[in-house]
């Protein structure tokens, strides 16, 4: 693998702060991860947890007049935050590239599907015409397109939820990103069709060796597709593990309330739900101590009056949570 | 019919017209009972006519064919002041609980409104009916009814439309997506909510939903969708353990679980999309996507025909049970 030993992307004590009528609003408060070639970062998070604040921090494209950033986002040893608008321009879209939510509204209504393909490949590899176009229909291709030379003249309206977003992932992969950052890319689409888009992206993320942030709300699609996982809860990482470690072993109160929320297939009907009670705080005014401890069964004085820091929890040192109870460790034994 | 059946759709087609002629049918022929005090769920994929469905129930707008029967009426013909009457003990939640609440109103005349169509009680008795409704899911009332709905939160807003379904103490609620709006740790609570408020109200729920976790969890039975038509019914349990209908084999494998170490195959895969309603495929609506299709699927369509006691198909080719399967009794109460 080359230059394993380096991440492609860290990220050190990211903070994003956005200016509201009632105040600083800390969407994302002192995130630190990093990534490496190859490999894919799954971020969980219910909405508003920052998940998607975060990824756009790391691509710039947060009102700079609204926000302040804080922190370091090293990409390949440049910190994104300190290059040039015209340098993020070549950056974004060639190096890193973004898969939003909803394809209906990262697409251009009004122009081609072939166009929108098209103008990305003139931007960033200067090609145009015949070449350009023979790409296009490529790329549609490589994302399971039926019909793709068909498509290059149809506009999104005329394509389903699961082409647009088939359409947005030819356009993110064009330059054959470093870095792909998906943000909840299937959420708008149905079960069968969530399933083919996540079995796509971790195919062409295997192809090239690209790295990936999956973020979701979804623990199921997380489990499914990451090699490491990091739990966000109102604005801060609360645990970070390796997928397995943390679907095995999770030590953190919010995220093991998380897997039991959810219902579970292997369960009978009516099983009661173990609902997480509460809601999460308001991130202008949030707890002064641990952000989860209003809703934590297990939260005592110190949870209340002392913010607990992200620490190691193995030998290796690469499942960290930040909590004062953690819940006992079931892998110890095992 | 008996007393034990609620509502009973029969034979139900819900059809629009479109320009030049054509037509689009958005649910064809469903049949399907829902028993007095179960709760049955309905699962699909968006445009599969779940929602349809439930509009159809409430006759908004009538369905173009077929029957509706409810509590031994069909729907179809009561005059306005009839269903009027009759929508008081029937009664619908939606998916997006801020869009289904009107912004401009108080929490108070909100949840009052089925009362004012209805006329049921006086001022005194209605307000009276509001406290208690707001009470019981779990809402104070002095601090919230002169509130409105832009100050509360989504699963607090999907709490007061359960108030105002919940009113008039209905018989039936067709709750058409109602957790899919809200993030997980808050749907468990409105789920756990609606079995309260079952057992509380001795409701009847038809519950639709995309999600098959969801709905195995609060259901009795499963009907299962696609295109337009019902390809499977079962009891819950034995719906998920014995799917027979390749769609809803399809569906459940394409579940994400919380197991990093399932494999994906891409073979449980199901290829291609839903095809489009205003040109079905012949024979049987599932065939194109099907693993199992054979010419004769596109040929002719598959009856719908029960294979066990309570469990419905419409597949030329089912799967079949695994071992064993068919003979155990189905883990349902």
């Amino acid at each position: 693998m080359m230059d394993a030993g380096l991440p492609l992307l860290e990220v050190t004590d990211l903070a994003t702060h956005f200016h509201t009528q009632r105040g600083l609003l800390r969407a994302v408060d002192g995130v630190s991860f990093s990534v490496r070639r190859g490999q894919t970062l799954g971020i969980v998070g219910e909405s508003g947890s920052g998940k998607s604040a975060l990824a756009r921090t790391i691509i710039r494209i947060l009102s700079k007049r609204h926000t302040t950033t804080t922190g370091r986002i090293t990409f390949e040893g440049r910190d994104l935050l300190t290059v040039s608008e015209p340098d993020m321009r070549d950056i974004r879209g060639r190096d890193i590239a973004m898969v939003f939510q909803d394809p209906t509204s990262s697409l251009n209504p009004v122009k081609q599907v072939g166009v929108q393909i098209e103008e990305v490949l003139a931007r960033h590899l200067g090609l145009r015409g015949r070449a350009a176009q023979t790409r296009a229909i490529e790329l549609l291709t490589s994302v399971g397109m039926p019909l793709p030379q068909e498509r290059l003249h149809q506009y999104p309206h005329q394509l389903s939820g699961g082409m647009r977003q088939r359409v947005a992932i030819a356009i993110a992969l064009a330059c054959e990103p470093k870095l792909l950052i998906a943000d909840e890319p299937t959420t708008a689409l149905d079960v069968t069709i969530q399933a083919q888009i996540l079995d796509l992206l971790h195919r062409r993320q295997k192809a090239h060796h690209m790295a990936m942030i999956l973020i979701s709300h979804d623990l199921g699609v997380v489990a499914g597709y990451t090699d490491t996982v990091a739990v966000m809860y109102a604005g801060q990482i609360v645990e970070q593990a390796s997928t397995r470690s943390l679907f095995r072993n999770c030590r953190m109160p919010y995220t093991a309330a998380l897997m039991r929320s959810a219902p579970n297939l292997s369960d009978p009907p009516h099983t009661r739900l173990r609902a997480i009670t509460g809601r999460p705080p308001d991130m202008v005014l949030p707890p002064p101590g641990c952000r989860f401890e209003p809703r934590c069964d297990d939260a005592t004085d110190i949870c209340r009056n002392r913010r607990p820091a992200l620490s190691a929890s193995d030998a290796d040192g690469t499942h960290r949570y930040a909590c004062w109870h953690p819940v006992a460790s079931p892998g110890a034994s095992a | 019919m008996s007393p034990a059946e609620l509502l009973v759709v029969d034979d139900l087609s819900v059809t629009y017209a479109l320009p030049r002629g054509r037509q689009l049918i958005a649910v064809a022929n469903v049949s399907f009972t829902v028993h007095k005090g179960e709760t049955l769920g309905l699962v699909g994929e968006s445009g599969c006519g779940k929602s349809t469905i439930s509009r159809a129930i409430m006759q908004l707008p009538p369905p173009t064919g077929g029957a509706v029967v409810f509590e031994g009426r069909n729907l179809a013909h009561l005059d306005t002041a009839a269903l009027r009457r009759a929508r008081t003990r029937l009664h619908m939640i939606f998916q997006d609980p801020i869009s289904s609440l009107n912004p401009h109103r108080k929490v108070r005349d909100i949840v009052a409104e089925p009362l004012a169509i209805a006329g049921m009680g006086d001022a005194e008795d209605r307000k009276r009916r509001v406290r208690a409704a707001l009470e019981n899911v779990g809402l104070d009332p002095d601090q919230v009814m002169d509130r409105r709905p832009h100050e509360f939160s989504g699963g607090q807003c999907q709490r007061i439309a359960i108030a105002r379904a919940l009113v008039t103490e209905p018989q039936l609620v067709i709750c058409d997506e109602p957790v899919s709006a809200l993030d997980v740790s808050v749907r468990a609570q409105i789920l756990n909510f609606l079995e309260d408020m079952k057992a509380h109200y001795h409701l009847t729920l038809l519950f639709i939903s995309h999600d098959l976790a969801v709905v195995k969890n609060i259901s009795d039975r499963v009907a299962v969708m696609y295109l337009g038509r019902l390809c499977e019914l079962a009891p819950s349990a034995r719906l998920y353990e014995a799917p027979l209908h390749p769609y809803t084999a399809a569906l459940m494998a394409a579940i994400p679980v919380m197991d990093p170490d399932r494999c994906r195959s891409p073979s449980h895969l199901l290829a291609g999309e839903l095809p489009s309603p205003m040109n079905p495929p012949s024979g049987c609506r599932f065939r194109t996507r099907c693993p199992r299709a054979t010419p004769h699927c596109a040929a002719h369509e598959p009856e719908w025909r029960e294979t066990e006691a309570g469990h419905f198909v419409a597949c030329h080719f089912p799967l079949v049970a695994p071992q064993g399967a068919t003979i155990s009794p189905a883990r349902q109460p």
